[in-house]
């Protein structure tokens, strides 16, 4: 079995009375809760059914297509979260489809919590792989959106090697199920791997979205997106979530935001939101939105969105952050999606968000440094290292000076192309003026 | 009932698994090695016969498979031979079943190439006794029936090379051959190309025209003497049956070949053409064999893409062809393509009308008993597995519920290739690919050489060139039990399986000897 720790963390929140209750049911208690998915399609998911009683002890009733191999395992996690949450009398029912532990656990404690309000929460332990601190800087190319209540979507995501990967709480999850996403997005926080893409959840719009931040917070989560966002104030008020939660836990490791920009009236305040804190490194645009608030139908060429797409560049290069595009949603047009991210990166974006792994590559390669713009960027480092070595202050290229500026984009290049792959490390060792790398 | 519960002596083979020396009242000789076993002496010859016997006018058409069967002789305990050109499309396998059930013709051996879903009214008949057993493979519902210890024989499973051995070492003696064809003519001559069952080719029908000692062609498009090409010679026929319909072409070829859009398959492909290309297997001339499952064709279109990015080529691959096999031909990636089925529209109009679209047979691709064979020829192989263990042993037939779900295939027959190569995921939904032991042996580790998962590529350490040529490639190069462990953190450590003691099924290995078996599980 894999090992889950119980960790009595408490995160209370404030807009939700917690009442602790030991294996007491409130009064809702003789009717039967859900949480899960069995759709025809749903895999790497279980719907479990849990019927409270007031006697007659577990009773504990699983299919699953993976019963010869995990069926006891299934069983015996069942029973631990029942007795975590000190439940002495129900009918638990599980149809499993071959969820893994963190996902079953989600799914039992999300059934558990419509019954009782309980402060406990059962965790599944943290990958040691995951704990990793993200710098304000580093690129983002390609956020890789995944709805937070579909596992099966989940399990494999960082193995795409997106640069980051967005658990999603907001759009891409029902109505209905969004306080079991919560569980299954917190239990993904901890148990599945992320393989170094940068670790982010979109919370729900504020004021909802502020609860989300309870669940997530405590599990290493880098970067928040904050979706629908119109003014600094919304930021502070994540800000201060954040704080809070951090406080009572005894920890402070830095949390980035990410504003979305997705109205009228969010484009206006742009600047305004892209300095609102300090920890914000990004800000991106959610065209789909936007065009609805502007009454416009989105077009391939995007002329409705060429003034709202230049404010937020500008905002983020004046606020000194990461101006992202918004998602190409035709997942099957991979030619429309590079011609897409040559004209963002153009417009001064740095990045998309992405809604399918397929999408990833096509980020990568086209946002990335083009082999002509590494040649001049070689170049001009390379006459300003000369230039250093003999002590001059002016640094020229043929005819043209260079200056500070010059000098420091070219180094942005070098150091992305290096990270990526596309240069060598000992490029300097054999720079010979004309060659260049592809 | 089962032949094997009570009586059967067994013996651990050399791959350490315990067979048994005796499959339905026949002896058999335990799995000894890869290419130990070699038999002596003769092959099996059929029948001779004599073209006095047959029409001059060359018309050998009969009115009905009823009456053909009748003339053929039909009678208690032969086997009958179909092929699987047809796929899940077959008309012509359930009708020889319905016609000797209802003359109550009981324990039959059903000894097709292989078996599809539309196959699986044949449980009635292995439960009325009109079907003693099936040697061939055991898919789908056929695969369940089967492991839950229904039938009354005990299952043969062989591959496509060890079908036609298992032929010519009289191990299986074929008394009614029904070769299913989308066109011939009266004499017997019989294609795959034309008609609109076309399905390419019937090289899976061949040993059976050639051994058989009674051979019936069932057309449902029958032209003019001469039938060409005659993929299947009519001088091994001795009946021709004109019906209304041999097969459903939508179910034989589809319409078009989609690439799998399976994010998580694609990358398996392109991990799998990566490492290809690090270890230097993909160079001018070279060879290469996909099949047709989504990961592979995706495999064959990044082969393409370096290729055309290299400016080369390669010499040959063999198929299951598909449109993208036919473009990689049509544009000179490829010289020639060594067909064994055709899985597409494209695939048979390329057989049809291409001369360096070559159709191919068990004997030429796979055969044991041949002197050489093409699959040993090829630079790389990629194929699937349901499970691959520590040792690289892998399976293929079962999953790891113990349930028959698959047949072999040309699969065994490919492990010769040069460089075999495995990309499969690292566990499904839950289940690990990757164990301690695979559940059935259906290929020897030792023919394994690369397994290729989206957490990482394990090279078999008996293969030290290959580890050698990736040092430094930069791709994610893990050990298998690396691997293995990886699985079990994220799976959990699966529970040993518990099987019964009775034998459902054998596992041949490529030369007839018996490597592993199929236990009966409870249903």
């Amino acid at each position: 079995m894999v090992k889950l720790r119980s960790s009595p963390a408490r995160v209370g929140t404030l807009s939700r009375l917690v009442v602790y209750l030991s294996g007491i049911f409130n009064d809702m208690s003789t009717t039967a809760v859900f949480a899960g998915n069995k759709g025809e399609k749903d895999r790497s998911d279980c719907f479990v059914s849990l019927e409270p009683a007031t006697s007659g002890g577990i009773k504990i009733e699983v299919t699953s297509k993976v019963k010869s191999l995990y069926g006891e395992s299934i069983t015996l996690l069942c029973k631990d979260v029942l007795n975590f949450f000190g439940i002495e009398h129900a009918t638990l029912t599980v149809e499993d489809k071959g969820a893994l532990p963190f996902v079953l656990a989600a799914r039992l404690e999300a059934a558990i919590k419509k019954v009782i309000q309980h402060e406990k929460e059962y965790l599944p332990g943290m990958l040691t792989e995951n704990q990793y601190v993200t710098v304000k800087d580093q690129h983002r190319f390609s956020r890789l959106y995944l709805p937070g209540n579909t596992p099966s979507l989940m399990i494999n995501a960082g193995t795409h090697k997106p640069n980051a990967i967005i658990l999603d709480l907001e759009d891409a999850v029902a109505v209905e199920k969004k306080d079991e996403a919560r569980y299954l997005v917190r239990n993904a926080l901890c148990a599945l791997n992320f393989m170094g893409a940068e670790r982010m959840v979109r919370i729900n719009q504020l004021p909802a979205g502020l609860n989300d931040l309870d669940y997530i917070i405590p599990h290493n989560v880098n970067v928040v997106l904050v979706p629908k966002c119109e003014s600094a104030q919304q930021l502070h008020e994540v800000n201060n979530r954040i704080l809070s939660i951090q406080t009572r836990l005894k920890f402070n490791t830095t949390v980035w935001l990410m504003p979305i920009i997705e109205s009228a009236l969010g484009v206006m305040n742009a600047f305004e939101i892209a300095k609102a804190t300090s920890n914000v490194v990004a800000m991106a645009i959610g065209l789909e939105d936007y065009t609805a608030d502007l009454g416009v139908s989105r077009t391939p060429e995007g002329t409705e969105s060429l003034f709202a797409r230049s404010m937020i560049v500008n905002a983020c290069k004046a606020a000194g952050i990461q101006p992202i595009d918004s998602v190409f949603s035709d997942v099957g047009d991979i030619e429309g999606l590079k011609k897409n991210v040559l004209q963002s990166k153009a417009l001064g974006f740095e990045g998309m968000g992405c809604i399918h792994p397929r999408q990833i590559n096509v980020m990568h390669e086209n946002f990335a440094p083009n082999g002509d713009e590494i040649k001049k960027a070689k170049k001009i480092l390379v006459a300003f290292d000369e230039a250093a070595k003999k002590g001059l202050g002016v640094v020229s290229l043929g005819t043209k000076m260079i200056d500070a500026p010059v000098v420091k984009r070219a180094q942005k290049i070098i150091d992305l192309a290096l990270a990526m792959g596309k240069l060598p490390k000992n490029w300097k060792d054999e720079f010979n003026g004309d060659e260049q790398y592809e | 009932m089962n032949s094997m519960s009570k009586s059967a002596k067994l013996v651990v083979n050399a791959i350490g698994r315990s067979v048994p020396t005796e499959v339905n009242g026949k002896p058999v000789v335990p799995y000894k090695g890869v290419g130990k076993h070699k038999p002596e002496g003769k092959k099996f010859g059929p029948r001779i016969s004599s073209c006095t016997d047959f029409p001059e006018d060359g018309n050998k058409l009969i009115s009905s498979l009823k009456e053909a069967l009748l003339k053929a002789g039909l009678k208690d305990g032969m086997t009958i031979s179909t092929h699987h050109h047809f796929r899940n499309g077959d008309l012509v396998a359930v009708q020889i079943f319905d016609i000797a059930a209802e003359l109550g013709v009981r324990n039959l051996v059903w000894f097709p190439s292989a078996s599809f879903e539309c196959h699986a009214p044949l449980t009635k008949y292995l439960e009325d006794g009109t079907i003693h057993h099936i040697e061939g493979s055991m898919n789908g519902q056929l695969g369940r029936f089967t492991t839950e210890g229904k039938m009354k024989g005990v299952g043969v499973l062989r591959s496509h090379g060890g079908r036609y051995q298992a032929v010519q070492d009289g191990e299986v003696e074929i008394d009614i051959a029904v070769i299913a064809a989308p066109s011939a003519d009266f004499f017997g001559n019989a294609n795959g190309v034309d008609g609109s069952a076309a399905c390419g080719l019937l090289g899976f029908a061949l040993a059976d025209s050639q051994y058989a000692d009674k051979v019936i062609v069932v057309t449902d498009n029958l032209v003019p003497f001469p039938c060409v090409p005659w993929q299947i010679q009519g001088n091994y026929v001795d009946y021709v049956v004109k019906v209304d319909q041999v097969g459903i072409p939508s179910k034989i070829v589809s319409g078009t070949t989609e690439v799998t859009k399976s994010p998580d398959r694609l990358l398996l492909a392109e991990m799998t053409a990566k490492f290809c290309e690090q270890a230097g297997i993909i160079k001018d001339g070279f060879s290469f064999q996909a099949g047709a499952g989504g990961t592979s064709l995706a495999i064959g279109i990044y082969f393409a893409e370096l290729l055309k990015a290299k400016g080369m080529k390669a010499r040959f691959a063999r198929g299951g062809s598909n449109k993208y096999l036919v473009n990689m031909l049509n544009e000179g990636l490829v010289d020639y393509i060594l067909d064994g089925q055709t899985f597409d529209l494209e695939g048979v109009k390329s057989m049809r009308e291409n001369p360096n679209h070559v159709n191919t047979s068990p004997f030429t691709s796979y055969n044991y008993h041949g002197k050489g064979n093409f699959a040993s020829m090829l630079d790389v192989v990629i194929l699937g597995a349901t499970e691959v263990d520590i040792n690289f042993n892998a399976n293929v037939v079962t999953h790891s519920d113990g349930v028959l779900l698959h047949g072999i295939g040309g699969w065994q027959n490919c492990l010769f290739a040069k460089c075999t190569i495995l990309p499969v995921p690292l566990f499904r939904d839950r289940i690990p690919v990757i164990r301690d032991e695979v559940t059935t042996i259906c290929g020897p580790g030792e023919l394994i050489d690369v397994i290729v998962t989206e957490r990482g590529i394990a090279i078999n350490p008996l293969r030290k060139d290959l580890i050698e040529r990736v040092k430094g490639s930069g791709l994610l190069i893990k050990t298998i039990q690396e691997l293995k462990d990886e699985a079990e953190k994220i799976c959990g450590v699966p529970a040993k399986q518990k099987f019964g003691k009775d034998i459902v099924a054998v596992v041949k290995w490529v030369d007839g000897t018996v490597l592993d078996v199929v236990y009966k599980i409870s249903s």
